[in-house]
């Protein structure tokens, strides 16, 4: 399949997106999209944009200017009910975020209830579910501050799941880690992909891109510099930005 | 010596026995109490209500803020700024003497007054406690697609109310003291028992000791059942 192909079916497509905070251009005129079923990775320095570029996409950072599709409705509009489109939209964020004043049960199951989008009932069989799926069932009534990072970003996995997005954003989910809890947050993450959800993911881990991306994007100074299939990115990089990158990441 | 005790007891006597006095302070106490309650839900309600207009239009950039957003929010600064720059005694007289001049209901004034007071004070508390909150918890609300309101509610106002549950605390207690001023709009709270009860013994001593003791008990009562109420909260911290 062409890259032209893939932009035909786009869940996402973003044109022209430009961020700026004050004078500073976070994001420079990106123009891109993530397809159905495609897990799209985007590295690159610190700073470089790519965590507002993923923020962009649910709105969670307001765009300067350009347009973000979203399953065939501009959400940039005026006349868009953002929480409908993020019902849709799973987010999970470099620390965690859980809600500290709730059980692990809760936090699952309050925004499928207060959205409609299930009863209690439901919800709370849909996070017994979830739970046994990555092995914390037992976990359910606890509170988050008795849990390992680990531990919490698999239940924040499990809590944006739970609204049955049709794509999950990640942003440096692994980076508030121990080095010791990135394999077991990877492998959720891993088993999520050959189940074939939709995800665009913002890391820093290149073995992991390396294995599970579709699509690798490399932004710097807020632009796109290189894309292509893992194979091209990491083994032939064209641009002088992206290979004095890798060289200070793969050692 | 035994003279000097004679007097206290005769003082004691006329002061809280003679005429079954002591349920005059009872009920007078009964009344500082009430106003107490009414007021502390008026300003919690009110503070909650401004505390989160104004965080909204803190947090909204300023070409994004609707006009009702703008209006609200150009209320609350000038409610805030008044009552918090004017003597609590003073908003006595006006509702009392002014506004509700005609009105013989002194408790639904004197709570409506305290009340307003307190929501200004309360209102700021309030939404240090918000902005207290890791902003990351309004964004993983709002990313599982709920609303500002709902994230406020159920996320937000519950973790803010635990970080400041020591400063309500002290406003509750400020104002339970601040409640013996409600004797200059002419309610019979347990301050003017004492001031009535002195005009008709002309003793001055047991009246005055005997409901500075009472106001300082149930001050302790408040602290230890807040004391309660914070190990309560924090339970989550640690399990």
């Amino acid at each position: 399949m062409t890259a032209n192909n893939k932009k035909e079916n786009a869940l996402i497509r973003i044109d022209n997106l430009t961020k700026q905070f004050g004078d500073h251009v976070v994001l420079n005129n990106i123009s891109d999209y993530v397809a159905e079923g495609e897990k799209l990775v985007i590295i690159g320095p610190s700073g470089s944009g790519k965590s507002t570029y993923l923020r962009c996409m649910n709105l969670l950072e307001t765009p300067t200017s350009g347009s973000i599709v979203f399953d065939g409705q501009e959400i940039t509009g005026d006349k868009v009910d953002i929480n409908k489109i993020r019902e849709q939209m799973g987010m999970v964020f470099q620390h965690f975020n859980l809600f500290p004043n709730m059980t692990v049960r809760k936090n699952i199951t309050l925004a499928p209830v207060k959205t409609g989008l299930m009863s209690q009932a439901e919800a709370d069989k849909l996070a017994d579910d979830l739970l046994k799926r990555v092995d914390l069932f037992d976990k359910a009534e606890a509170y988050p501050s008795s849990l390992s990072g680990g531990q919490k970003q698999r239940i924040a996995i499990v809590r944006a799941l739970a609204m049955k997005p049709k794509v999950m954003l990640f942003d440096e989910p692994t980076s508030a880690l121990d080095p010791e809890m990135v394999g077991e947050v990877l492998q959720v993450m891993k088993e999520l992909a050959d189940e074939g959800m939709t995800m665009a993911v913002v890391t820093h881990e290149m073995g992991f891109a390396k294995e599970v991306a579709d699509r690798v994007l490399f932004i710097a100074d807020g632009e796109i510099k290189e894309q292509g299939t893992p194979e091209e990115v990491f083994n032939h990089p064209k641009n002088a930005r992206l290979q004095e990158f890798l060289s200070k990441v793969l050692i | 010596m035994a003279a000097f005790f004679d007097d206290l007891y005769n003082q004691f006597y006329q002061s809280f026995i003679e005429a079954d006095r002591w349920m005059k302070y009872l009920k007078g106490l009964g009344v500082s109490c009430l106003v107490t309650l009414g007021a502390l839900a008026i300003g919690i309600i009110l503070g909650i209500l401004i505390a989160v207009i104004r965080t909204k239009s803190d947090q909204t950039p300023k070409n994004k803020r609707g006009v009702l957003l703008k209006i609200l929010n150009g209320i609350c600064k000038v409610y805030v700024t008044v009552i918090r720059g004017t003597p609590m005694m003073v908003q006595l007289l006006i509702m009392g003497f002014v506004f509700f001049k005609a009105s013989r209901n002194l408790i639904g004034i004197a709570i409506l007054s305290l009340g307003i007071n307190s929501g200004a004070y309360v209102a700021e508390i309030i939404r240090s406690g918000i902005m207290s909150i890791d902003p990351g918890q309004m964004e993983a609300g709002r990313s599982l697609g709920l609303g500002y309101g709902t994230v406020m509610k159920s996320v937000i106002i519950p973790q803010a109310i635990k970080n400041i549950l020591p400063a309500l605390g002290n406003e509750l207690i400020t104002l339970f003291k601040d409640t013996s001023l409600v004797t200059v709009i002419g309610l019979v709270d347990l301050t003017k028992t004492a001031i009535q009860i002195q005009g008709k013994t002309y003793q001055a001593f047991m009246p005055f000791f005997g409901i500075a003791a009472m106001y300082l008990i149930i001050v302790m009562i408040l602290t230890s059942l807040l004391g309660i109420l914070e190990r309560r909260l924090r339970r989550s911290d640690r399990k």
